[in-house]
């Protein structure tokens, strides 16, 4: 058993150690979380450990340390959409979505650390994969969320 | 906008009643009673006193747009206001129930809206009219009178007006009507724009269930095991670990093939399942191999027994006589859908009831699959669609997944039981796009024209796996030509060659096959356009220039193909290191050309640019439509550079994402789309670019390193690789 901040609440994980958290975030009811492979390739559950993108199917709840802050796809908007949901709605990007929980949590991971990412750094960080193919798409609404962010700033 | 909200219980039984003679457009439905809260207009149309218009939706979305294009269809006639405009399925049960009003559910082919914008328009035209009448009816004037925009009805002389929600009762009670005129689709004001889709917003906050993602109380999960061989059976395991794990409920044996765990999670199942010892019969193809498959299709390269696909003059004593004769050979490998989410199902079953939540692309189909499994009637079964996290052919025709979600539910009544296959089981288990080889000879004479053209392909029949009792009744596959047809919708052979022989001989191995997003397009285009391409070296010619003489008299095929010259310029010399490739093609009633440009460095093939064009005859969305070509290429290119299924030992070799691998971002050209819709006709946008993805690169990797790839894909056969 451990306690997490879990989308910015207390949350106590009661699985097995061995359990990877993918599997309790979605017991949990956060099914935007979603199981792709089950062996760190795809990316589709993708969710964020204290601002880190980390691939929740291949992380067993005994790695996380109490208090850690969890963060899932239903946790990164504030009061609006984060900036870069903004931009995929904007740009129309889902197809049939079922993908893009992780690659706007691997997206939101990159612009938290690098609000500014070229093309190159981009191709380097976002190696999820959607079958759909809507690659040019997200790389454009990461540019959009970027200005955005940096223009804010 | 919400999408997929579950149709009203007493609404439908309320319409349920009438008898729907009019198959196609549900126009003789009884009326919807008048104290009904949400007025039916006919079966595709709803509007509700808030003002909601309620689409539904026959057709399944799975990330291709059709759900955003069939309901910019309806609203085009119906003149509603878009805003309002929110979608929804009915079941098959229901369908079934109002004698198919809602006609057929299968999306493949790139059918969504080619099949059916006729009648969903006449739909939403004859709800408006009769929104019309029943204002000019109350206001006692013409309905000629009367004009209608964004969901109201005005009669302008008397200055007066009323909204469709104020109307729908009253509407609902009057005669459809019998003679309706559609809209000149140049006058569309809600079609044929590039609105945004209705179903983004809940995709990027988590929101959006998929059939993954569905919950009721007291569900339990299952994980399955099939016979990795195929043809094998179960022959005997042993559970007693398995049964003393945390969660575990039950372990179940799935018809003579399989071992279900049950759990009250999903990796509780899958993690007992691993403890299984599974002893398999191993049955008649446990000793199947890649090598194996390949020689049977090469003997069928120099068959006698090939059926005629396509046929014009006399191509073998055109050889004779020829001045040059070509011959190359290509091969296309197995490929999996590898949908992103995997195969599931909820079936809840009772001995009086079957009901299922799952994603098809087939909802009918599906039915009778939980019907059969069930051992239930049809109409006491029923299929609650979901959105589907891929379909791509996988979900359209096998609903295998389905069958033994409802086979493991049997043995648990009344508890609803979730089946999610592992990625593994997913890969193992597919319904693979089908193997095929083709021997493609040429006859030039001196001035080098082409005389004569033999495409002989060999291999797998599509059909003969699905349908084996139509396959043998008709001794031949349809689809094995597409694109290669003398005429019809499903892809005509552009170039004029006069003595041209088109034959399939058939071969089938053991292993299912199924349509996969392109199907037989894929390497019909990819070992024609090659060749064509080949043979435009042979003779010195420019690729462009040698196309475009044999498709002269082929306007619609060289007009996207000129499109994708032009944007590319073509006609001037690319930047120093950088080669193009041309490729064009024509299927599912549409047009498709592309032009790749790529560089080689050492053994590094980049891509630099993609220009694709399309002609779809009308064009819903634009953007939508080049959603699809972009998203056609990230496929196209993924089965062109890594996607190969291989058999070993009666088993697929693959099992996961690191070793069937799929292009990403850092792999991904820029695709520039042109849609170029010439009126006219209804194409297909789902599939059609991606038949010109592999052949256009493929072209242009020729042009850079001098060297012809024929097997595919270039991961397993040359030295090159993406980067
Ligand atoms: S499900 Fe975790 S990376 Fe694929
Ligand atoms: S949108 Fe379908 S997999 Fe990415």
């Amino acid at each position: 058993m451990i306690e997490i901040i879990l989308n910015g609440k207390k949350q106590v994980l009661d699985v097995e150690g061995d359990m990877p958290i993918l599997w309790a975030l979605r017991d949990l009811g956060l099914t935007g979380t979603k199981y792709g492979c089950g062996i760190a390739q795809c990316g589709a559950c993708t969710i964020h450990i204290d601002g880190e993108a980390v691939r929740s199917c291949s992380l067993p709840v005994s790695a996380l340390q109490a208090g850690q802050k969890i963060t899932t796809i239903e946790g990164i908007a504030g009061t609006v959409l984060h900036p870069l949901q903004q931009a995929f709605i904007d740009l129309d990007v889902p197809q049939c979505g079922y993908c893009q929980s992780g690659q706007l949590m691997a997206a939101a991971a990159l612009l938290s650390k690098n609000p500014k990412p070229d093309d190159a750094l981009i191709d380097q960080e976002m190696t999820n994969i959607c079958r759909c193919g809507t690659y040019n798409r997200i790389r454009a609404a990461i540019k959009q969320a970027s200005a955005h962010i940096t223009q804010k700033a | 906008m919400t999408t997929s909200l579950p149709l009203s219980r007493r609404h439908f039984l309320a319409s349920a009643t009438a008898l729907a003679g009019g198959f196609q457009l549900g126009f003789t439905l009884a009326p919807a009673q008048a104290d009904s809260p949400k007025p039916e207009l006919n079966a595709w149309v709803v509007i509700a006193p808030d003002e909601s218009v309620t689409i539904r939706i026959a057709r399944m979305e799975m990330g291709q747009g059709t759900l955003t294009g069939l309901a910019q269809l309806v609203a085009e006639e119906l003149e509603c206001d878009w805003s309002k405009v929110r979608t929804e399925y009915p079941t098959p049960g229901q369908n079934l129930k109002r004698n198919r009003v809602w006609g057929n559910f299968a999306t493949g082919g790139s059918r969504g809206i080619r099949d059916s914008h006729d009648y969903v328009r006449k739909g939403g035209a004859a709800a408006r009219m009769m929104l019309v009448s029943a204002a000019a009816k109350q206001w006692g004037v013409a309905e000629s009178d009367c004009t209608v925009s964004k969901g109201i009805v005005t009669h302008k002389a008397s200055n007066r007006s009323l909204s469709y929600g104020q109307l729908a009762q009253a509407a609902a009670l009057i005669e459809p009507p019998k003679d309706i005129v559609l809209k000149d689709p140049k006058d569309w004001t809600i079609a044929g724009k590039p609105l945004p889709r209705l179903d983004t917003r809940d995709k990027v906050t988590g929101a959006q269930l998929y059939s993954m993602d569905h919950t009721m109380p007291g569900l339990l999960h299952a994980a399955l095991k099939n016979c990795p061989i195929f043809g094998g059976k179960l022959k005997s395991y042993d559970a007693k670990q398995a049964l003393t794990m945390k969660g575990v409920k039950k372990v179940v044996t799935v018809a003579d093939k399989g071992v279900a765990v049950v759990a009250d999670n999903w990796w509780r199942a899958q993690q007992a399942l691993e403890t299984i010892t599974i002893v398999w019969d191993e049955g008649p193809n446990a000793t199947l191999s890649s090598a194996a498959i390949e020689a049977t299709l090469k003997q069928g390269l120099e068959a006698q027994d090939a059926v005629i696909g396509n046929q014009s003059g006399d191509a073998k004593a055109a050889f004779a006589s020829a001045h040059q004769i070509i011959e190359a050979e290509y091969s296309y490998p197995y490929q999996h859908h590898a949908t992103m989410e995997p195969m599931n199902a909820t079936v809840l079953y009772t001995p009086e009831k079957c009901e299922a939540w799952t994603s098809t692309q087939n909802a009918e189909t599906a039915l009778a699959a939980l019907a059969k499994a069930a051992g239930l009637p049809a109409e006491q079964c029923d299929i609650h669609r979901m959105l589907l996290g891929g379909g791509f052919g996988r979900r359209a025709v096998s609903h295998d997944y389905v069958e033994q979600a409802a086979l493991i539910a049997k043995q648990m009544p009344g508890v609803p039981v979730k089946l999610i296959w592992s990625r593994e089981e997913d890969m193992l288990h597919g319904h693979y796009h089908p193997i095929t080889r083709a021997r493609m000879k040429a006859g030039l004479d001196s001035q080098g024209n082409v005389t004569a053209l033999h495409m002989r392909i060999s291999g797998q029949s599509i059909m003969a796996s699905i349908n084996a009792n139509a396959f043998f009744a008709a001794g031949r596959d349809p689809s094995s030509f597409q694109g290669l047809n003398p005429g019809g919708t499903e892809g005509v052979f552009g170039y004029a060659i006069p003595n041209l022989l088109i034959d399939h001989a058939i071969r089938n191995p053991p292993i299912p096959a199924g349509y996969w997003r392109g199907v037989n397009n894929n390497q019909n285009a990819l070992y024609l356009e090659s060749f064509i391409d080949e043979l435009a070296q042979a003779t010195g010619s420019d690729p462009l220039a040698f196309r475009q003489k044999l498709l002269a008299k082929s306007p619609q095929h060289l007009a996207v193909l000129n499109a994708v010259a032009d944007k590319a310029e073509w006609h001037k010399p690319a930047p120093k290191g950088i080669y193009r490739g041309l490729a064009q093609h024509m299927g599912y009633g549409s047009y498709v050309a592309a032009c790749a440009e790529v560089s080689v460095t050492g053994n590094k093939i980049q891509i630099h640019r993609i220009v694709a064009a399309t002609n779809p005859g009308h064009a819903v969305n634009p953007q939508q439509i080049m959603a699809q070509i972009e998203g056609s290429f990230a496929y196209g290119l993924s089965a062109l550079f890594y996607g190969e299924i291989t058999l070993k030992d009666g088993k697929v070799e693959q099992e996961n994402f690191d070793t069937y691998e799929i292009l990403r971002m850092a792999q991904m050209p820029k695709v520039e789309s042109i849609v170029m819709p010439s009126g006219g006709f209804w194409g297909g946008v789902g599939e059609p670019t991606i038949f010109v993805a592999a052949p256009a690169v493929l072209n242009a990797i020729a042009a850079a390193t001098g060297k012809r790839l024929r097997t595919m894909p270039i991961q397993s056969h040359s030295d090159l690789k993406i980067s």
